[in-house]
């Protein structure tokens, strides 16, 4: 029936030439998207709404049954043109997990709705243009510091995002601009807190590896002293029963760190809903894999604790095997391992060219077959999900905001000096620092 | 050939140390270096070309994992290599903190002699570069001041750090060297190509002087020379400079003296104030020459901060801050 009514309307446009259609067919149809409410409530909405211009019906979002966070008297525009040109829906083949002591396996395929997948876009192409532009103030010498970059890696963070709810819990490592902002933060506020700005995350006094949100604990700079802190954090759920898991994320060479298998023992002993994640991208800063881990199945590596392998550059891999597995520690199980093959396209840092370890003609052949956005844009292309023109102006609409976040981040002024010694204890009354001699004392206040 | 052996060939801080290194690996068949990512060179260069001259036997990277490799280099050094380990930054020193305290330090007291771990030698990147923010600026030498059995190095520019660093891998104690990671390539000096070493446990006086001792390590030992000319200039006051080199067992004899001579005594460290390092030297100073003293010991040192993403140039002790201490002691 909807077959039908798309092939009609669409050689109707054709034959008249024009852009509005002769009679509204949401009236016919049910216009309502297929999610599931579980899913509704997980697509993360960007700050500003998309922009609805003069080519209006092409941009503009459906309306669904259940109203997104967006949604209000000025933004939502019942269109029927786009619903009636593009499927709303569609399945595709996923990768297999390879799987480690575990009976059952994510599944093969994978639904992905119109509305996902222009907002997995969106987030990816955000990741992606705040990490170019993270780099280009980074040379301009607008960041200093240590700056470690995600791109390439955008599909773990949308995928994982995707398949968890906002109430759950994620901590990661220092590479955790794209987890910033799929956990909450607005771009301006990454920007600014890379730039050392009062407008910043953690108001400039934390950097690039110490951005939080709610329910996000970071942004961790040692190496492997964030699981720990994960599998405390998922004991907190089990405690409270509040039917929350833990994220833990951690890389490939930080999988061998003696405190990460501290923490596998006791949540596979007590049972805890923490999901380990190790974004395995081939590389710990320079060392490549093979030369730093004596088994690189890094999804085996905790032993009696399950594990899956999963596809990091497939966005839609990597959400079905993060339900699969915030499932299975949802249902009481105990943790779960899971290793994403993905691929960074910087070097470790912002000082690490990238290349003394690795061949570019590697990194070029990642970025032309296994690039997640390109992936996702050509899989909904293929299927008639969208159209070029609608990818286009997203992507104008993210450098835009990505543009006015830098222009703040730099302008933003900077702490003022007191923040220097403030929260450095829990305190009432201002406590007084000890300083660089006898004479000069500040306060304190937290 | 001897003359031309000894002609020294200009070398910044992290060349000489690798030209130390090599030194090491060729007149010690048992030596061995190891760390994350020396392989290539290291993160500051100072392996480069070792492990092409010597074997991947010899130079080798390790995983990620500081406990693991210093207990690993203790394990080596009983047995009887001589063993360098490198962990990437002083920083991330706090895994191993337990196998250096515990361990190291501990083995050959324990043992009653009959087995040491002297050929161990840590090297670590430390103190503040400008931007390194809360963990790549880190100055932990006051943790290990605190550990009788260990040894804890800091030279101040390229001749220093070979020799001293070679005084470390000789000495049969295990010892801790950190390396200024600011003067890595900032500090360019004439350093002899052969091997040679410089005394542990031995202050240097660098500057002789009547009126105040100054006393700092690693890079603070430039900003102070700074400062002194400063003092002289302005001041009329003649400092004496003291680059203390070895933390510990630090050289009380030198220091008493200076002060004796002058009666004032400023010390300098970029560490958090409380329980860094000077407050050891200023206590031990007042007990032996409490009548010479002719104004209270002045610690100018880092604030009892984490260290701070992007205050670092109101956080460290800089010129004006000792300046203004001097000052301070002189009127007093």
């Amino acid at each position: 029936m909807k077959n039908m009514l798309t092939t009609i309307s669409n050689a109707l446009c054709r034959i008249t030439g024009r852009n509005v259609l002769l009679i509204d067919l949401s009236e016919y149809v049910n216009v309502t998207s297929l999610a599931t409410p579980t899913l509704a409530q997980t697509l993360r909405q960007p700050p500003k709404p998309p922009p609805v211009g003069p080519r209006a019906p092409a941009a503009a979002q459906l309306v669904s049954a259940q109203t997104d966070r967006l949604d209000g008297p000025g933004t939502s525009v019942v269109v029927s043109r786009s619903f009636a040109d593009f499927t709303s829906q569609a399945t595709f083949d996923i990768k297999k997990c390879d799987v480690h002591r575990l009976e059952e396996a994510p599944p093969l395929k994978a639904e992905l709705t119109r509305d996902q997948g222009l907002q997995y876009y969106r987030v990816m192409q955000t990741v992606r243009r705040m990490e170019l532009k993270a780099d280009q103030l980074y040379k301009q010498k607008i960041i200093r510091g240590f700056c470690h970059l995600y791109d390439g890696q955008e599909a773990c963070a949308v995928g994982i995002e995707a398949a968890i709810n906002p109430s759950d819990h994620l901590i990661t490592a220092y590479r955790a601009h794209g987890y910033t902002y799929t956990r909450g933060i607005a771009v301006k506020e990454i920007l600014a807190e890379l730039t050392g700005r009062k407008g910043g995350v953690a108001k400039g006094k934390g950097g690039s590896m110490h951005m939080y949100a709610p329910h996000f604990y970071g942004g961790n700079g040692i190496v492997g002293a964030q699981v720990p802190l994960g599998a405390g954090i998922a004991l907190a759920c089990q405690y409270q029963g509040n039917n929350q898991v833990c994220v833990s994320l951690y890389g490939d060479g930080a999988a061998n760190q003696g405190q990460l298998f501290e923490a596998f023992n006791m949540a596979a002993l007590w049972k805890l809903p923490c999901v380990f994640v190790c974004e395995n991208n081939k590389y710990g800063m320079g060392t490549s894999v093979e030369r730093a881990s004596a088994s690189t199945d890094y999804y085996k590596r905790g032993d009696y604790i399950p594990g899956i392998r999963v596809d990091g550059m497939d966005v839609l891999c990597v959400r079905e095997a993060t339900r699969f597995a915030a499932d299975h520690c949802r249902s009481g199980k105990g943790p779960i391992i899971m290793e994403l093959q993905t691929y960074r396209y910087h070097g470790h840092s912002m000082s690490d060219p990238g290349v003394s370890y690795r061949t570019r003609d590697e990194i070029q052949e990642v970025r032309s077959k296994s690039d997640p956005i390109t992936m996702l844009k050509e899989r909904m292309l293929s299927n008639n999900m969208a159209s070029v023109e609608e990818f286009k102006e997203i992507d104008v609409a993210i450098r835009k905001e990505v543009e006015e976040a830098a222009q703040f981040a730099t302008s933003d002024p900077e702490p003022p000096l007191e923040e220097l010694c403030n929260h450095l204890f829990s305190n009432d009354l201002p406590l007084e620092v000890r300083g660089t001699n006898p004479w000069v004392q500040l306060k304190s206040v937290s | 050939w001897l003359i031309l052996d000894w002609f020294p060939y200009k070398m910044n801080m992290f060349q000489s140390v690798t030209s130390a290194l090599d030194n090491t690996l060729a007149s010690d068949p048992t030596a061995v270096i190891f760390g994350e990512d020396v392989a290539f060179g290291g993160v500051f260069r100072c392996t480069v070309g070792l492990r092409d001259k010597y074997g991947k036997d010899r130079v080798f990277n390790t995983p990620l994992c500081e406990q693991g490799i210093v207990g690993f280099g203790i394990g080596a050094a009983v047995a009887g290599a001589t063993a360098i380990a490198e962990i990437q930054f002083a920083d991330y020193i706090y895994p191993a903190f337990d196998q250096i305290v515990n361990e190291a330090a501990k083995y050959r007291y324990r043992s009653g002699n009959l087995f040491d771990c002297g050929s161990l030698t840590i090297r670590a990147p430390w103190g503040c570069v400008g931007h390194g923010s809360l963990y790549h600026s880190q100055s932990p030498e006051a943790f290990f001041a605190h550990c009788p059995g260990i040894k804890v190095v800091i030279p101040r520019s390229p001749v220093q750090a070979k020799g001293l660093l070679l005084a470390c891998i000789a000495d049969q104690n295990p010892c801790i060297f950190f390396e200024p990671k600011i003067l890595y390539r900032a500090a360019v000096e004439q350093v002899p190509v052969e091997p040679y070493t410089l005394p542990l446990s031995q202050a240097e006086v660098l500057q002789e002087g009547s009126d105040v001792t100054v006393v700092a390590w690693g890079t603070q030992i430039h900003v102070m020379r700074e400062v002194a000319d400063m003092a002289q200039e302005k001041l009329g006051v003649s400092c004496e400079l003291i680059d203390l080199q070895t933390i510990l067992p630090w050289d009380v004899e030198t220091i008493c003296k200076s002060v004796v001579k002058t009666g004032r005594l400023l010390i300098s460290h970029e560490a958090p104030i409380t329980g860094g390092f000077a407050a050891e030297i200023s206590s031990s100073v007042q007990e032996q020459c409490f009548l010479n003293l002719e104004a209270p010991i002045s610690r100018v040192c880092g604030y009892d901060t984490p260290f701070p993403h992007i205050f670092e140039p109101f956080y460290i002790p800089d010129k004006w801050k000792c300046f203004d201490a001097i000052k301070k002691m002189i009127n007093y």
